[in-house]
């Protein structure tokens, strides 16, 4: 009997540390935070409760938040979703019967995912350079002009979003080849036999079948793409220039971090981060029914 | 039959292209820390080796505590790596092998949470930390993660398809305490997974940025990506050594990925590939 309670108990011991960590350094400051968004908590000094109106200013008459979400929406598409339409045609490549190195292209491919992003960001500082940069280099070869990237609003959204691409697309990449692999052999078999080409057996078969994966993919894509702050916090030298000319990298994690760490408004930071994460909710519930579209599904 | 060798040219030419374009960056910063810091931008480009190495060491090294920032990356990463692989087996162990009330509304649960972003709870947490007196500190960088939520996961899913019944219920048998199944059953033989958790947690950590540049802001307590960024800020920054400190932090984790690249891709992307 006492063996068989020992037995009973011992699983929730077993997991309880997760809940025990998660309670105090996860639920805790998220419901702070909640709280802490309806005072105008700073730092320092006196703390008073102002009810919606870091909302409000926040929506309303911050010009640098509605620049943010702008500028971290263009990054979303030009980096996060963007890498989509690279990763999965290279997965249908190197998944091909007609590819031998298979293993060798993950691996390069995959590389970037797992490099540290300080020092991503720093070598792409510098293969951006306006002076002696490689690509100006490559621009100047093919007789055109160097380009300011760094120093320039465009230029600072595309070397961002070239960082997001070279970064992700292994990754991505990687979850669609294991799609492909999952679907029946049969189908494909079929197709052949009706004499289908390459492209309408994608078309008419990888594409509805990898529906569920291009969904959970890109979830994961935008989720990450809305968080953004590394990757243009080193870029643009820290908080002190939000974002470079004209504020082009200023993501709106960025300006979260900015306004809690740099400006020391928590009260105001924390309602940023409620609004931000309601973004994340409804852009991941168009996806939602994009995919289902795209799925035929309604 | 022409038209597959076509067809196979030009596929195999494309992936050799995207190649060079993800393996080149790592191959140029090699390069640049090789060139000395008034050399290392220069027109045209550098594409080879230069002989700027032993300088760019000597600038590194009295720029910033490297080695001290170093260590403390190396020291964070492996107690991080320790003390997820046991907890997070042991969880794993626990939603794997027992039966009990509400488990599957407790995995379920410990899955949602990694769909959290992870800027909502930052400034109460931060607060937390002052209040704790854990600043400057290994502490918010290791406690909160012992247990995370996607180890837990992949030592369940390891543990599911690698730990017998029978050999538990034998445990039982020969008078093995519950703990006792933990620590002599379940983790001899959940090493395979211990170690592709292990790797992605020591990678995971040693690349980590944010949280150690808020938590560790003094540069002698701080870790090699803050170091690094700090360098990279200063304006009297030399490129050769900033070149070279980057160029240093990225040989272990090459070591490291290529080594163990196909356990590794299967483990970070286990969560994605299996819904």
């Amino acid at each position: 009997m006492k063996k068989l309670q020992t037995q009973s108990i011992a699983p929730y011991i077993f997991i309880s540390p997760f809940f025990i960590l998660f309670a105090v350094f996860g639920i805790f400051p998220i419901g702070y935070s909640i709280v802490m968004s309806f005072f105008n908590w700073k730092l320092t000094g006196p703390v008073g409760f102002i009810g919606f109106q870091n909302y409000i200013n926040v929506l309303t008459v911050d010009p640098y938040f509605v620049k943010a979400i702008g500028n971290t929406v263009v990054l979303l598409i030009t980096g996060s979703l963007l890498q989509h339409f690279i990763a999965l045609p290279l997965a249908i490549m190197v998944n091909s019967k007609i590819v031998k190195q298979k293993e060798f292209f993950k691996t390069t491919y995959f590389l970037p995912y797992v490099t540290s992003t300080v020092a991503v960001v720093i070598i792409f500082s510098n293969l951006f350079d306006t002076n002696f940069g490689l690509i100006n280099y490559v621009i100047e070869l093919l007789g055109g002009k160097p380009y300011p990237w760094l120093a320039q609003s465009v230029g600072i959204k595309v070397a961002l979003s070239t960082i997001l691409n070279w970064k992700y697309v292994g990754w991505n990449m990687v979850i669609y080849i294991a799609g492909l692999q999952s679907i029946p052999v049969d189908l494909y078999e079929a197709a052949d036999i009706d004499g289908a080409g390459t492209w309408k057996k994608h078309l008419a078969i990888t594409l509805p079948q990898l529906t569920p994966i291009i969904f959970f993919a890109v979830t994961l894509s935008i989720i990450g793409g809305m968080q953004i702050f590394e990757e243009p916090f080193i870029m643009t030298g820290g908080y002190e220039n939000l974002g470079g000319d004209q504020n082009s990298g200023l993501t709106a994690a960025l300006y979260l971090m900015f306004t809690a760490f740099k400006a020391g408004r928590l009260g105001k930071a924390s309602a940023i981060a409620w609004i931000l994460f309601i973004v994340i909710l409804f852009l991941n519930w168009i996806n939602r029914i994009v995919t289902n579209k795209l799925a035929g599904k309604d | 039959m022409r038209g597959k060798s076509i067809a196979r040219f030009f596929i195999g030419l494309i992936l050799f292209l995207f190649s060079l374009i993800f393996a080149f960056p790592f191959y140029y910063v090699f390069v640049l820390a090789t060139w000395p810091g008034s050399r290392v931008l220069e027109f045209p480009p550098h594409l080879f080796f230069g002989q700027g190495l032993k300088e760019n060491f000597n600038i590194l090294f009295s720029r910033v505590p490297y080695l001290t920032n170093f260590m403390n990356s190396l020291g964070i990463a492996v107690v991080s790596t320790v003390t997820a692989i046991f907890f997070c087996t042991m969880a794993g162990f626990a939603f794997a092998k027992y039966q009990f009330k509400f488990k599957k509304q407790l995995y379920q649960f410990v899955i949602a949470t990694l769909a959290i972003p992870g800027f909502l709870n930052i400034v109460p947490f931060y607060k937390m930390m002052v209040a704790f007196g854990w600043m400057n500190t290994w502490l918010p960088l290791v406690v909160p993660g012992m247990a995370g939520a996607f180890g837990i996961f992949l030592m369940t899913q390891f543990m599911e398809n690698s730990l017998p019944e029978e050999i538990l219920e034998a445990g039982r048998i020969d008078g093995l305490t519950e703990f006792g199944l933990l620590m002599k059953i379940a983790f001899p033989l959940a090493k395979p997974g211990m170690a592709i958790l292990g790797i992605i947690t020591f990678i995971g950590s040693w690349n980590s940025f944010t949280s150690a540049m808020i938590f560790l802001p003094n540069v002698k307590k701080t870790t090699l990506p803050v170091a690094l960024s700090m360098l990279n800020s200063r304006v009297d920054n030399n490129m050769g050594a900033l070149m070279l400190g980057t160029a240093l932090s990225l040989v272990p984790l090459i070591i490291v990925f290529i080594a163990f690249s196909k356990q590794i891709i299967a483990g970070l992307t286990a969560g994605a590939v299996k819904s």
